[in-house]
């Protein structure tokens, strides 16, 4: 503390070593290490953008005075934000100034040979002394080296070291932070992610016009997508008749790879492999299959259009639009796979497969506001300027006329959300967290000591040690080496 | 079939509660009895189960209270598994589940630790504590026995979940630990210890044993956040995603790592170390609760 006084009169290579030196010391990195946890907690309080876009607009609407501030001061992207990013690097940067110093110098201690014998063992720890003999005295380095120490052999004495792994551990541990770190940036600078959904039966090309969503990183374009198709031929969803809770979800598909076609299987735990590029099954929920007809009794729309699930039993909500009719019909529905109905709260379902399907709808006409430029949710009409014609359900196979057309509830396909996801850091990161938990148990296990052994003009041995940071199990080696050197064993 | 062995379960859980309860009242009285001595507490220092005035019948209620422990750690082992067997599953799909697997790990990190450290003073609060978290989880956290949700099927979700558990179990202990240390560290400087208390270890062994503890699991709390990480790179597409979990899960490392740099590169001991290693538990706790009950998230399977 006293220190930071004298700053104004230090010149300017002066100051910048004196913050270099300050950036790199223990203290520094471990407050930035605390202000790092600290930094992590408001983005778990807080809805994020890049975990929950619905919840941040939810927030915006239910506290529209603040959440401007909040996000003004990045609360809603808090892991991505400028103060979040400084605490890191800072971080990291503490940590290459430190570790890499000490790295170099931990590389010499290790090429150097052990230090020479101190001329006073006595007042070492677990100090022996015994008679012996030249050649119990050339024992001891057979022991030495039997039990790989590091040993610099002189002519009456033995310097032995062992257990420099504590060290190497450690600065392996540290090293690997900054792998793990270069991996995640990595990834966020040349990966992708993408979303679709896709109805069984139909197939998916990967290009960008398919996906509902996709982001790329900040330092690539569409160009990395990999040339593959996926056709979705069936889909399979387990549920436990008693709880209704889902038990297994597996999709197969037809793969098209560069000419190669294949059959595979996708599941929750085991997306498919394209290089660096996974496919996982994310989702899922049904698509009813309409058709619907003009008041000519010509069919302005027909095919399977995805509801959105909204509880576990996949009651689900979703918009059929026929901007082709004039004028334009858009049918506001919720899908329930087996139908119920209770008193309170009308329409439900009680069971997530399709046992009783049922569709629900109110038919609206007029302008269905698709030109209006604003971006329009697939699952919504916004009806605010059109007009309810009709209100009705419909099972299976079954047509609901009215004046101005018709629709016909075909059946149901289910469909599901494909992700794609290229994380080309992801290995890196991984390499550094494996090499980071071995270098831990190395630097919290490991015991670094020294031997010393040294014979006098009388054939007097003499056998004494030091552990640093009180490292157990000298008292019991130096005992061994000692039934060794007297032949004991 | 699967209802009956979800009975039995309960029927396990149930007695080892029991057999907790009676090492709990066992321990109670082997630590009342060390008051009802006085003559032994001038001579009082560090550990003194085997140096008390009435040496036998304190060793046998300490005998009782320990083997009550072993007891009550078979029973609720049974409970845990035929709890398994019901689900057909390992038995972490719930906080139910998971409170009891914790309760065990808990016992089973105390049990472990006693066989080389005198430890038995601790009991009363493990017993207790042991017995707090079973009686939340079969009152307020109890769910049917149900089949594991699609995401959970993974051989990560056994080893990260495994390893989370016992590293909750002796962050726990250690921060059980650090706070009697707290507690006898404030009585010292107020005037001395308690009587009931004199029979407790010295403070530098408390501090030391704490900082052993949380040495000893870091790294596999470090391992338990990777295998995380793992298990959410296959089921959702991404290894980290900064999920409440996932961001206390790194908070709670990120406090024990400055806990291990406070102590060996700082030198920090005694009533600040403690008091961070009290905070750092406390995250993991809060993870725990808030994140689990409260929290939103692809990490909320406490069936609540
Ligand atoms: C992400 C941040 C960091 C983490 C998680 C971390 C973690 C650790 C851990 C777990 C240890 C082992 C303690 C032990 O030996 O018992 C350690 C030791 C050490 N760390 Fe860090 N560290 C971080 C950053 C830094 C930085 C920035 C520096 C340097 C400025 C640093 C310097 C050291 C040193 C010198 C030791 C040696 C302790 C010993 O004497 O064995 N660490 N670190």
């Amino acid at each position: 503390m006293s220190k930071e006084v004298n700053i104004p009169e230090l010149g300017a290579t002066a100051s910048l070593r004196y913050l270099w030196n300050q950036l790199t010391s223990m203290r520094t990195a471990l407050i930035l290490l605390m202000m790092l946890g600290v930094a992590a907690i408001p983005g778990s309080l807080i809805p994020q953008r890049g975990q929950n876009p619905m919840a941040v607009r939810d927030f915006f609407e239910k506290h529209s005075t603040i959440a401007p501030w909040i996000d003004r001061l990045f609360g809603f992207d808090v892991y991505g934000s400028p103060w979040f990013s400084a605490i890191y690097i800072l971080l990291f940067i503490s940590l290459i100034g430190c570790v890499l110093p000490r790295s170099i110098e931990h590389y010499k201690t290790m090429r150097a040979l052990p230090p020479l014998t101190p001329k006073n063992l006595s007042r070492l720890e677990e100090h022996r002394k015994f008679a012996g003999s030249k050649k119990s005295f050339d024992r001891a380095s057979k022991w030495f080296e039997k039990n790989r120490f590091r040993v610099r052999v002189e002519k009456s004495s033995i310097s032995a070291e062992k257990g420099y792994l504590r060290e190497t551990g450690n600065l392996f541990f540290h090293l690997a932070l900054i792998l793990v770190l270069l991996g995640v940036s990595f990834g966020a600078l040349f990966g992708m992610k993408g979303e679709a959904i896709v109805n069984v039966g139909e197939r998916f090309i990967n290009v960008p016009t398919t996906y509902d969503s996709l982001t790329f990183g900040k330092l690539v374009n569409e160009k990395i997508l990999p040339n593959f198709t996926i056709s979705v031929d069936k889909f399979d969803a387990k549920y436990d008749p008693l709880t209704n809770a889902p038990k297994d979800y597996t999709a197969f598909v037809t793969v098209d790879s560069n000419g190669i076609k294949e059959k595979r299987v996708i599941k929750v735990n085991s997306p498919l492999t394209f290089g660096s590029t996974r496919v996982y099954l994310q989702a899922n929920g049904y698509s009813p299959i309409v058709t619907v007809r003009d008041s000519t009794g010509k069919v302005a729309f027909q095919g399977p259009v995805p509801f959105l699930p909204q509880d576990g039993n996949l009651r689900s909500i979703g918009a059929i639009k026929v901007p082709d009719a004039d004028p334009q019909i858009g049918f506001v529905a919720s899908f329930l796979p087996t139908f119920s109905r209770t008193p309170n709260q009308g329409g439900i379902s009680v069971f997530p497969e399709a046992l009783s399907p049922k569709l629900l709808f109110s038919a609206w006409l007029g302008d269905l506001g698709l030109d209006s430029g604003i971006p329009q949710s697939v699952y919504r009409i916004d009806t605010s300027k059109m007009k309810r014609v009709a209100l009705s359900s419909l099972t299976p196979g079954e047509s609901y006329k009215f004046p101005e057309g018709e629709i016909t509830f075909e059946g149901l396909t289910p469909w599901v959300n494909l992700q794609v996801v290229s994380d080309p850091g992801k290995d890196f990161a991984l390499v550094g967290a494996i090499v980071a938990v071995l270098g831990l148990l190395a630097s919290l296990f490991g015991r670094r000591r020294r031997i010393w052994v040294r014979i006098d003009e009388d054939k007097k041995i003499e056998v004494a040690g030091l552990a640093k940071n009180g490292a157990p199990g000298l008292a019991a080696e130096i005992a061994k080496l000692t039934e060794y050197i007297k032949g004991e064993k | 079939m699967q209802t009956t062995w979800a009975y039995i379960s309960n029927y396990f859980v149930y007695s080892a509660m029991g057999v907790f309860t009676l090492s709990f009242f066992a321990h109670a009285y082997e630590t009342a009895w060390a008051v009802k001595a006085p003559a032994t507490t001038a001579s009082t220092k560090g550990n003194l189960l085997t140096k008390t005035l009435d040496y036998k019948r304190t060793e046998k209620a300490a005998r009782i209270a320990t083997a009550m422990m072993i007891l009550g750690f078979l029973l609720l082992f049974a409970g845990v598994i035929s709890r398994g067997i019901s689900a057909q599953h390992v038995p972490w799909g719930n906080m139910y589940e998971f409170s009891i697997t914790g309760a065990l790990a808990f016992t089973g990190a105390y049990l472990a630790a006693l066989r080389k450290n005198d430890l038995r003073w601790l009991g009363l609060f493990i017993s207790l504590a042991v017995l707090l978290t079973l009686g939340t989880a079969i009152t307020l956290l109890y769910r049917n026995s149900a089949p594991l949700v699609p995401a959970l099927k993974s051989t990560w979700l056994v080893i990260h979940v495994t390893a989370a558990i016992i590293s909750g179990g002796v962050f726990l202990l250690a921060n059980v630990i650090a706070a009697t240390y707290l507690y006898l560290e404030y009585s010292e400087r107020t005037g001395g210890r308690k009587v009931w208390a004199k029979r407790l270890p010295d403070l530098e062994t408390l501090d030391q044993l704490s900082y052993r503890l949380v040495a000893f699991v870091f790294p596999l709390w470090t391992f338990a956040v990777i295998a995380g990480a793992i298990w959410a790179e296959s089921a959702w597409g991404r290894y980290w995603g900064w999920d409440p979990k996932e961001t206390w899960a790194f908070i709670t490392w990120v406090a024990y790592a400055a806990y291990l740099h406070a102590r060996v590169t700082i030198g920090w001991k005694g009533r600040r170390a403690a008091w961070l290693c009290l905070f750092a538990g406390s995250t993991f706790l809060f993870n725990y609760v808030y994140v689990n009950v409260w929290g939103t998230g692809k990490h909320t399977y406490s069936g609540l």
